[in-house]
């Protein structure tokens, strides 16, 4: 063996041991907290939790009107922010390439998507609540909306420039006008794609509590009212887990499982159901 | 250069389909096609070659004028199609693309069903019943000689099919929407020899409805394809003729060095 050759395959085996302790670094942590969550968690979790409306500090109850306030916020967040957040990439990929407005748009975005999102609870607040003078579950949803279209502009732009040149020229020349290319052939092309950028902007907001802290604050009776504070899972969590009471420390780890197991299951389905596919 | 080139010995019986005139092309201030002309006749194959970078599949995108696509692609000149210039602004793009078809060297299914692949086109200018639809689906994928491989899985997807049958899908495409002229772009590049053949021989009885322009690497392809034979170099027509005749005694050069091998 040459001592050229002897050399390579040691620096493999370096790099190799050391990508792998990188990844096990990764992995403990994050097998460690999951298995605190449900350790703590599961024992927490019956159908009171579903059921029953959040409890006084002596009292026994659930997490229904939190989760129900959850839904709500998050799903109305998701309804808006998704067409606003597909529009606005279809024109960032198709359109913002030329003069100013495009490029300032996209920088605005990549901002945005970056913003801690303790900022857009305040901006919320200050922009609405702090003038209606209370807080509200459109509030919180006006804030998980920011939150979530920044990553559905950003996921639906990188889709549409993964579609290759050939398909789009291939559908304008039959004749098609450019609407009909980009929603019939390069949109249908990456749909998987850009459902998947939902998918992970329903992830990213559905864990978030500081911007529904400024906005929707919390509510210990169900409310379906929208203009009115509304429960929701993460400040429930946030209130029961530093409170001194049993009963309420229990609920806050049957919360914080129940998003994992959410999050979870929406990143497994973003990866497995809704692959891009591209060809 | 020479005034209109014209096919030498071209059959009286044959129309002009396209007519280039004086025609410079630019991508951004570098000019790629220098000053051509030429007359296309209607129901024949007309064959470009020349090396790559010549400019023919550049002449080939000015004919649906893909070109506008790209900013900073511009075209001076006139292309007459049936005696209309094309180039001039008031030319509806869409109309004169959905008359001039193109096919594309790499296969380009869309990503749907074969038969709203074919459907697709042909619903953009017509509006058909469903069993007219069916009934022209079928026609144009028996023009395309696709239709015995693919009329039990019409609903499957045309990303399914072999490379060969995703071209021949796209030519049933270009040809579903009735056009008058067929643009191949090197259509066979990316195919076996033997999905190489059959598209041949589509092209070839393609010709009796339609005015075909293709673009090839193959020297071969265009001898045993094409009626008339345009040989480009450096973004200038060098000959055009008949292509037997050019084959076999060209007239300049240039050309003979090329075809015989003996280029550069």
């Amino acid at each position: 063996m040459n001592s050229i050759y002897r050399r390579r395959v040691l620096v493999n085996r370096v790099s190799l041991v050391l990508a792998f302790a990188a990844m096990a670094v990764g992995m403990v942590f994050l097998l460690w907290i999951l298995s605190v969550l449900v350790f703590r968690g599961i024992g927490g979790i019956n159908m009171a939790v579903f059921t029953e409306m959040t409890p006084s500090p002596t009292g026994a109850g659930g997490l229904a009107n939190a989760i129900f306030g959850s839904l709500m916020m998050v799903g109305f967040a998701t309804f808006i922010a998704t067409p606003i957040g597909i529009l606005a990439g279809i024109y960032l990929a198709e359109f913002g390439n030329r003069g100013w407005v495009g490029p300032t748009t996209r920088f605005i975005n990549d901002i945005l998507l970056s913003a801690p999102s303790i900022i857009i609870g305040l901006f919320i607040y200050a922009v609405y609540v702090a003038q209606v003078r209370h807080f509200s579950a459109w509030a919180g949803t006006m804030s998980l909306s920011l939150l979530a279209i920044p990553v559905v502009v950003r996921t639906t732009e990188n889709m549409l420039r993964l579609v290759p040149a050939s398909l789009r020229e291939a559908a304008t020349a039959l004749g098609a006008p450019q609407w009909k290319v980009i929603l019939s052939v390069a949109l249908r092309a990456v749909g998987g794609g850009v459902l998947t950028g939902v998918l992970l902007a329903v992830a990213r907001i559905s864990g978030e509590t500081a911007p529904l802290l400024f906005t929707a604050l919390n509510n210990q009776f169900w409310s379906a009212d929208m203009n009115a504070p509304m429960a929701n899972l993460p400040v429930v969590i946030f209130q029961f887990a530093m409170s001194p009471f049993e009963n309420w420390q229990s609920l806050a780890w049957a919360g914080a499982l129940l998003i994992t197991i959410f999050v979870l299951t929406l990143n497994i389905l973003a990866r497995t159901l809704f692959v891009p596919r591209t060809s | 250069m020479n005034a209109v080139l014209r096919p030498a010995a071209s059959p009286a019986s044959t129309n002009v389909k396209i007519s280039v005139k004086n025609l410079q092309f630019f991508y951004g201030s570098f000019q790629s096609l220098k000053n051509i002309n030429l007359e296309i006749p209607e129901r024949r194959i007309t064959a470009f070659i020349g090396p790559s970078g010549c400019g023919k599949s550049t002449l080939l995108r000015t004919f649906n004028r893909m070109y506008d696509l790209y900013p900073g692609q511009r075209a001076d000149g006139e292309i007459l199609l049936n005696g209309k210039n094309i180039l001039e602004k008031d030319q509806d793009v869409n109309l004169l693309r959905a008359k001039v078809g193109m096919v594309f060297q790499k296969p380009t299914p869309f990503p749907m069903s074969i038969y709203d692949n074919i459907a697709f086109g042909v619903k953009l200018y017509e509006r058909l019943s469903a069993s007219e639809m069916d009934d022209r689906v079928e026609w144009a994928l028996k023009k395309a000689a696709i239709w015995d491989e693919v009329k039990d899985k019409l609903k499957q997807s045309g990303l399914s099919l072999s490379g060969g049958q995703q071209q021949r899908l796209c030519i049933a495409r270009a040809v579903a929407v009735r056009p008058e002229v067929v643009l191949l772009d090197e259509p066979t590049s990316a195919l076996d020899p033997i999905s190489t053949a059959k598209i041949e021989e589509l092209v070839h009885e393609l010709k009796e409805d339609y005015t075909i322009a293709m673009v090839t690497h193959n020297m071969q392809q265009a001898a045993r394809v094409s009626d008339f034979t345009a040989y480009m170099y450096l973004g200038e027509l060098v000959e055009y003729g008949v292509t037997s005749e050019l084959f076999i005694k060209p007239q300049r050069k240039e050309t003979e060095d090329y075809i015989t091998g003996r280029f550069g």
